[in-house]
């Protein structure tokens, strides 16, 4: 790890104005990641602008929004009662990732903006564009049965990524609309979740549109019809402390065994949580029921590209969304 | 005389708590990286990118120039290690057989071999340097892919040489006569490398106390081969190297040699003359100490109708690197497992560029037994049988490989112990047709074995004027609980309580006995320690003879003799019986997994196992090491695999975020059962270890249960959900 130097700036005004300022200066929170990152040589700060003091741990619900502060505990929220009553989604994705260590270090911003665990990009003995641009992808020729199958850019892949985005938290927020409140050197500004992280196109050392010094305050998230039909369902390698294979976040608005509204977002399967809207239409209106489930399941790869190692996620991908949704409805499924 | 018996209480009879379970868990227990000294500098290695070719360059001034850095050592500047030849102008590629040089010459071996060593004052400091060093390279094509490489496995050159090598080609009965059964099968099972990854990464403290004097505080699993190898390797009179690892956190067979960083060490602190300490990060702990080779096998087998085997013919082909060979048992329990009068066994090495591999618990057998134990499961399948009695009605009553009789073989109880408590009669004999809950019920078993090892060992053990014991022996305890063992066998020859008795150990310089490997420490040891016991008892007799009373204390004998403290040493070995029985340990697994149909995710709901390993010393610990060793078979199972990149030679797998092992809620309800039964043909206490047979065969049993779950046979390992979907 090269030398840095560490400061607590007095406010968030402070805060921004040291990373925004500074030629290679990062906010630290919890430093689940970014640690780890440093120690590999991934992340090579100059100085490190510690935020845990700041006052944004604060987890409040006034008329119909909830607002979680973005140094507000991963442990914390997932416990919070109203986010248990409310948002439950929220709850069970965010339990689902890392171990209960971890989640009672890591911070909701961070969490937001956690990189990906592409093996190549944590080694810099391999080529990666995202930790160091145009120098190739080695994931797309090379083990890449963690990688994406959505979002992928189009062009030249050679000079993108097929990283996958590790969160579950992110996974729920994306399936909620939450709405990321930051604050820049341009000021304050509310950004959906689903602008927040970005494809990686020619980019992909940009995980999110947030600009240079730019600070998460919270996360917002609107009152919704969703409570009562959620689940969280993470496929991975072992029971627990894993990242996901694939990932998927339903929630479903049943009034009288019809489905008013459905949201789906998946984890595991792109740069970005990603939602899939065309299943979302293909549930609303329909009675829930195993066929229901299985007809909108089936279009959640229409769009996929697969590589060498990854090929399963298309079958695995269908069956996930099927067993969450029978899940969120309550429904037992019936295999044969 | 006096009856010895009444010199003290006798022995209780529950199980005896860990005795350094108290140290471990209040942080008090001292591991290596741990002891404190001043002056100590910290280590760091640089590693090679590259998996073949030449270093051509390493610039190293800008890390000289970082702060607090002492030195950094590479080929170029090493001030040369003198038990190794001296270096070769221009390099060479080093005859098979030779164990890898560190900072030798420019030759790079395999990627991430250690080509440079940063010393400086403070670790953060080693740890930045280290990641200013430049190394240029001249890279030369690798070949790191085994199944690519595949038709290059040949017989190891050592065992062409040896014609009494276990290794050698084995036929017993017609080759071949698989093909000519009534019911046959024929199935190629993969295991990838796996990695040992102990908690407790490995480290090493060095310190030269005088110019020809060296201490070394290290992670191994025999501090008396690490003194040996290292006064080798240095040059030195064997007594003026001390080696102290006193406490170990896991290591499974990664410590048994004496790894190049811990080399590294040495030769730094020789050279600035103060003390070094080396921990490996855990991505070292990848190419540094060792792993579980990628084997492959063919299995043909053929079998009557009535589910008699006619013939096994069992094929292992092992990885190792280009400089030293490596050899397993891998095939060697299908010639002794069951009773079976064609047998063909065919042992191949397959050289690639990669460092040497060594044992991993269960070596070798493991291996085999996944394969040998699935394809019974799959012939068993093919008869319509059930597993169980496909293999009660196989079993071999003698040694068919020797024909000699077992020295005590319990299986037949074990399979039937096992069975009952596991409720395997309610195991429907078709697979895929036993479901709860949505999910697809399997009930699958296996078989294990492993042979007997028992080596020369010494032991002193010393009563003190309180009447409390020292007994010591330079042995280990990796983490089975040998202290707490070696006390209970004590207490009982000498009738004290266990609390009386402290084991001293893990030190080189206490009485010589072999490290902790091939569960030979309770087997060679505890016989030691039983001897040396009996001894200093009959002394403590011999001087009560004449006493007042009739059942005088140890301390009452030592103080009417004016003795501040009584001791002995004694030596205790294997004799004849080697020659005149076989020796096995003998058990199986009965495993219950759940698998969702949709996506394939494996969960192991419950285990049985039941061994017979002869007397079990302390029932408490030896279920802790029972239970380790099925938790580490279902890693070997279900997701343990280190991934190479073969593009570059490199591990994909460099941390234990993508090497999965096993976290709690992976593991179910773990039942232990032992036969209890000494063999006293073995040794004097009946005692066969325990530590490898634990794991062997459970990966067999967690696939076989796979199986009757799902209908899919899966040989590849780890069993991902993947290929079950």
């Amino acid at each position: 790890m090269r030398p840095f130097q560490y400061i607590r700036p007095k406010n968030v005004k402070e805060a921004v104005d040291m990373v925004s300022l500074e030629e290679n200066a990062r906010f630290i929170a919890g430093g689940t990641n970014l640690v780890d990152l440093m120690k590999r040589n991934i992340e090579t700060p100059d100085k490190l602008v510690d935020i845990t003091h700041l006052p944004l741990k604060k987890i409040e619900y006034h008329s119909g929004t909830l607002r979680i502060g973005a140094l507000a505990l991963n442990s914390d929220v997932a416990e919070h009662a109203i986010v248990n009553s409310r948002f439950p989604l929220l709850a069970k994705a965010i339990d689902a990732g890392a171990s209960g260590q971890l989640r009672n270090m890591a911070t909701v911003g961070g969490n937001l903006l956690q990189r990906t665990r592409c093996a190549y990009f944590y080694d810099t003995a391999f080529p990666c564009n995202k930790r160091q641009l145009e120098t190739g992808c080695a994931a797309v020729g090379g083990i890449n049965r963690m990688h994406a199958i959505f979002g992928l850019e189009k062009n030249d892949l050679e000079k993108s990524c097929i990283a996958v985005h590790p969160s579950d938290m992110c996974v729920a927020l994306a399936a909620l609309d939450a709405i990321i409140i930051t604050f820049g050197p341009k000021g304050e500004r509310k950004i959906p979740i689903q602008d927040f992280h970005r494809l990686p196109g020619n980019r992909p050392d940009l995980d999110s549109i947030l600009e240079k010094g730019e600070l998460i305050l919270a996360v917002e998230l609107k009152s919704n019809t969703f409570q009562q039909h959620t689940h969280y369902l993470k496929i991975r390698d072992r029971a627990a402390y894993a990242f996901a294979i694939v990932s998927a976040a339903v929630a479903l608005d049943v009034q009288q065994d019809q489905i008013r509204a459905a949201r789906v977002a998946l984890g595991g399967v792109a740069h970005k949580p990603w939602r899939l809207f065309d299943v979302e239409k293909a549930l609303a209106g329909k009675p829930i029921s195993q066929n229901t489930f299985r007809n909108a399941a089936a279009v959640s790869v229409a769009d996929a590209k697969t590589f060498e190692h990854n090929a399963f996620k298309i079958k695995l991908l269908p069956n996930v969304i099927l067993e969450a949704l029978m899940n969120a409805a309550g429904l037992e499924p019936s295999y044969d | 005389m006096i009856n010895p018996k009444n010199i003290h209480a006798s022995e209780p009879d529950a199980s005896l708590d860990r005795v350094d379970g108290p140290v471990k868990v209040t942080g008090t227990a001292k591991y290596s990286a741990e002891y404190q000294f001043g002056q100590l500098t910290y280590a760091v290695l640089v590693t090679s990118s590259i998996a073949k070719g030449k270093i051509k360059s390493i610039n190293a001034s800008k890390a000289e120039k970082a702060p607090g850095v002492l030195t950094i050592i590479h080929h170029l500047n090493s001030p040369g290690i003198p038990g190794y030849p001296v270096v070769k102008q221009p390099a060479e590629r080093a005859p098979l057989g030779t164990a890898f040089r560190v900072f030798y010459d420019e030759l790079i071996y395999f990627n991430g071999q250690p080509v440079a060593m940063v010393v400086a004052e403070t670790f953060e400091q080693a740890v930045h340097a280290a990641s200013l060093v430049q190394v240029v390279y001249e890279v030369e094509e690798h070949q790191t892919d085994f199944e690519a490489n595949i038709s290059k496995a040949e017989m190891a050159p050592s065992v062409r040489r040896s014609k009494n090598s276990p290794f050698q080609d084995y036929d017993r009965g017609t080759t071949d006569a698989w093909k000519n059964a009534e019911v046959k099968i024929s199935a190629t099972y993969t295991i990838p490398t796996q990695h040992h990854q102990p908690l407790e990464p490995h480290a090493i403290i060095a310190v030269w106390e005088a110019a020809d004097k060296l201490t070394v505080y290290d992670k191994n699993q025999g501090v008396k081969s690490a003194q040996g190898n290292l006064a080798q390797t240095f040059k030195l009179p064997r007594e003026n190297v001390k080696v102290i690892s006193k406490f170990i956190g896991g290591a499974f067979g990664s410590g048994i040699r004496v790894w190049p960083h811990t080399v590294a060490a040495v030769l730094a602190a020789k050279k600035l003359n103060r003390p070094v300490k080396l921990v490996l990060g855990r991505e070292l702990m990848f190419t540094s100490v060792g792993y579980r080779p990628y084997t492959v096998q063919k299995i043909e087998m053929g079998a009557t109708k009535a589910g008699m085997l006619i013939a096994i013919t069992h094929e292992g082909i092992g990885q190792t690197s280009q400089y030293e060979e490596h050899l397993e048992r891998t095939i060697l329990a299908s010639r002794a497992m069951y009773a079976c009068p064609n047998v063909s066994t065919r042992y191949r090495l397959l050289s690639l560029d990669v460092n040497t591999p060594t044992w991993m618990r269960g070596p070798g057998d493991a291996t085999g037994m996944f394969a040998l134990e699935s394809a019974v499961d799959e012939m068993a399948f093919a008869l319509n049988m059930d597993p169980l009695e496909m293999r009660l009605k196989n079993h071999a009553d003698s040694d068919p490989e020797r024909n000699l009789p077992w020295s005590a073989k319990s299986l037949k109880a074990c399979y039937l112990l096992g069975a009952e408590k596991f409720g395997w009669k309610n195991r429907a004999l078709a697979p895929r047709s036993m479901k709860s809950n949505g999910w697809l019920v399997g009930y699958g078993m296996a078989s294990s074995l492993y042979g007997f090892h028992r080596h020369p060992s010494k032991a002193k053990a010393i009563m003190l004027a309180d009447g409390s014991v020292v007994v010591q022996s330079a042995t280990m305890d990796i983490g089975p609980g040998t202290g707490t063992a070696m006390s209970r066998i004590a207490a009982k020859v000498l009738g004290v309580n266990p609390r009386k008795v402290r084991f001293e150990m893990g030190d080189s310089s206490l009485p010589d006995a072999p490290g902790q490997n091939g569960s030979s420490t309770i087997p060679s040891v505890g016989s030691a320690v039983h001897v040396v016991c009996e001894s200093l008892r009959n002394k403590l007799v011999t001087l009560a003879e004449g006493m007042p009373g009739t059942s005088p204390s140890y301390a009452n004998i030592l103080k009417y003799h004016n003795l501040s403290q009584l001791e002995a040493t004694e030596e205790s070995k294997s004799g004849p019986e080697r020659d005149q029985y076989s020796m096995y340990s003998f058990g199986c697994h009965f495993v219950e997994v759940h698998v969702k149909p949709l996506t394939g995710e494996v969960h192991v709901k419950k285990v049985v196992t039941c061994a017979d390993v002869g007397k079990i010393i302390n029932e408490k610990t030896a279920r802790s090491q029972s239970i380790g060793g099925v938790v580490g078979g279902i890693g070997m199972a279900l997701m343990e695999a280190s991934v190479m990149d073969h593009r570059y030679g490199r591990y994909i797998t460099s941390d234990l975020a993508s090497y999965h092992i096993p976290v709690h809620a992976d593991i179910p309800q773990i039942e232990v059962h032992y036969i209890d039964k000494p063999d006293m043909l073995v040794n004097p206490i009946g005692s066969k270890g325990l530590g490898e047979i634990a794991i062997v065969g459970v990966a067999a049993a967690v696939a076989n249960a796979v199986f009757h779950a799902t209908g899919k046979r899966v040989r590849e390992l780890p069993i991902t959900l993947e290929k079950l979907i």
